[in-house]
């Protein structure tokens, strides 16, 4: 049971952190280069997770998605059945809610990237999207680490979204957070304990890793070759 | 290709915190040095800025030959990678992530690879940093992240070259190296380079032309000697080293000494200036070097200079060699001396001085 909730939520995690990484990418180089006005909106909008409680969040989105929303009506008409209470509905309401954790460190590392360096590579003739790979990405790189490490880890440990959207269904939607809330109500505490232990070592492990690579120079690192 | 000359004619305002500001300069420079020279805050750096494409005028026309670069009136405005013009800014923004040599080929990306690491090789021999191809940047000295930077704008090959202040931080030894070097590049290449300075040494030192800039407008023009030993604005003048700045009135001529009165304002200090060609109905300006002023000690007797003084020191400051006294006779003079001098005349605060000033130490200026 422990291994089938552990499974799915690294599934889940893998999956939410690899999409935020390809939406992430965009949007961060945008919201640390843009000059629109109305930039300070998409800001807001990407930040409100953070806030917001979770029970919200899933709420909405699990009115979004559901069978009255244009948006469930669609899903469903093409692939069959509703996307609430599925994996597929997980991974969208994990996406909307690990956004800012995947995005904001991606902006910060990108906006702290001395515009004078764009400025010469664009005087040595390069391309906008060559000197976004060139030296954009490879210098940005520690926030893009950071990004999709944290994506990863929050989605791991998050809880009220899961359970708004995808309910606890065994292999499909129960997640480790929502299992350990099972065994508690089962009043298994050793159980609960195990499982607990288990996520907490693992989160552990993951941010451990994540500053230990972060502490070396970058560009030394992650040198462009 | 060679010997193209480059022609600007452009007008940008800034409004906002800092005051309406302008720029609005006309000029073309052909092959070789051109120094552009001014006071920080005169418009330098936006110049270059405007014809590397970095900022857009709003009103002109940059052009290099026969290729417009910006040209407001066609509504063109090339973006600065298709510009080809080479730009050294100050912060050299070497790639903190790349080799030397990964720097230097950054901008060959067109070419094969054998003739990218064979133009690489050549410009790095020119400018003597060979050894340092697997360096990166914040592994080798300040004088050579200058040549690489430099090496990495001229290895593309640009149809002119861009300077601010790239030397500025470099001993003069090492200084006069990589102009000599950069000289002997531009003997093959033939392109217009405009180098950005505030610094009047390396002015003479680099200098066939000068544009001197002033407050976004181009104050004066020409040889070095033409611009900072004879200014005709109090600009050029301040840059060029006067001190001291007097607003004085017209009093009298005396055609038959070659000399003229004119009294500093608000004193009865009366300075003989040499007959000059200005208006004298307005106000003019007197400059004087603090190092072209002598002091004595006692009333200085059967000399040439007409303009003798007595008055009281009301500070004295020592600055490496040089000490810096402040006389009021009526005026306050800055006079600078040796250490030597303030010994020997025992120069002290309150203290009584002579002070001497010819009249051909004095500058006459339209104010």
């Amino acid at each position: 049971m422990i291994l089938q909730a552990l499974t799915l939520t690294l599934r889940l995690a893998l999956i939410v952190s690899v999409i935020l990484l390809i939406v992430g990418i965009p949007l961060a180089y945008w919201l640390a280069y843009s000059r629109k006005r109305w930039k300070f909106f998409v800001e807001a909008v990407v930040c409100l997770p953070i806030v917001l409680p979770p029970t919200v969040l899933g709420f909405y989105v699990l009115v979004a998605i559901g069978p009255l929303s244009p948006v469930g009506r669609w899903y469903q008409a093409v692939v069959g059945h509703p996307l609430a209470f599925t994996f597929a509905g997980l991974v969208v309401g994990s996406v909307l809610y690990s956004l800012p954790f995947a995005v904001q460190p991606m902006e910060t590392s990108f906006a702290a990237i001395d515009r004078k360096l764009l400025d010469a590579s664009s005087l040595l003739g390069a391309s906008r999207w060559r000197t976004f790979c060139r030296i954009v990405l490879p210098l940005g790189l520690p926030g893009v680490l950071t990004g999709f490490v944290l994506s990863f880890a929050h989605t791991l440990g998050e809880f009220g979204v899961v359970l708004m959207i995808g309910g606890n269904i065994p292999g499909t939607t129960r997640t480790i957070s929502i299992l350990i809330f099972d065994q508690v109500e089962a009043l298994d505490y050793a159980a609960a304990n195990r499982t607990a232990l288990l996520l907490l070592a693992l989160c552990f492990a993951l941010l451990a890793a994540l500053y230990a690579l972060r502490r070396r120079a970058a560009w030394n690192v992650w040198g462009w070759k | 290709m060679s010997g193209e000359e480059i022609s600007v004619r452009i007008r940008k305002s800034f409004g906002g915190e800092r005051g309406a500001f302008g720029l609005d300069v006309e000029f073309s420079a052909a092959a070789g040095f051109t120094i552009l020279f001014g006071a920080s805050g005169a418009g330098k750096t936006t110049l270059l800025d405007c014809i590397a494409g970095l900022q857009a005028p709003e009103t002109g026309r940059i052009a290099v030959g026969a290729s417009a670069l910006f040209d407001s009136s066609r509504g063109l405005d090339v973006p600065p990678n298709r510009r080809a013009a080479g730009y050294l800014m100050q912060s050299l923004a070497l790639f903190p992530q790349m080799t030397i040599a990964q720097n230097v080929q950054y901008g060959l990306d067109g070419l094969a690879r054998s003739e990218r690491q064979a133009r690489c090789t050549q410009i790095l021999q020119a400018f003597r940093i060979a050894s340092l191809t697997e360096r990166r940047p914040r592994d080798i000295s300040g004088g050579e992240r200058q040549r690489a930077a430099l090496a990495r704008t001229l290895v593309t090959r640009p149809r002119v070259l861009l300077l601010d202040e790239p030397l500025t931080a470099l001993d003069a030894v090492t200084k006069a190296q990589i102009v000599d070097d950069l000289r002997a590049w531009n003997r093959e290449q033939q392109i217009p380079i405009l180098y950005v300075t505030h610094q009047r040494e390396e002015v003479f030192a680099l200098g066939e032309n000068v544009i001197a800039l002033d407050a976004g407008r181009i104050v004066a023009r020409g040889s070095p000697h033409e611009v900072l030993q004879r200014p005709q604005s109090e600009t050029v003048a301040q840059l060029a080293g006067f001190e001291n700045i007097f607003d004085c009135a017209f009093v009298a001529d005396h055609p038959e000494q070659g000399t003229m009165t004119c009294r500093v304002a608000r004193s009865a200090v009366n300075l003989e200036v040499p007959l000059s060609r200005i208006d004298r109905a307005r106000p003019v300006r007197v400059g004087i070097r603090a190092g072209d002023i002598l002091l004595a000690s006692g009333e200085p007797q059967g000399l040439s200079a007409r303009n003798v003084f007595a008055g009281t020191i009301t500070a004295l400051e020592q600055r490496d060699v040089m000490v810096i006294a402040r006389v009021n006779c009526g005026a306050e003079f800055e006079v600078h001396v040796t250490p030597a001098a303030r010994e020997a005349l025992e120069l002290q605060v309150g203290g009584k001085v002579w002070m001497v000033v010819k009249t051909y130490s004095c500058r006459v200026m339209q104010a």
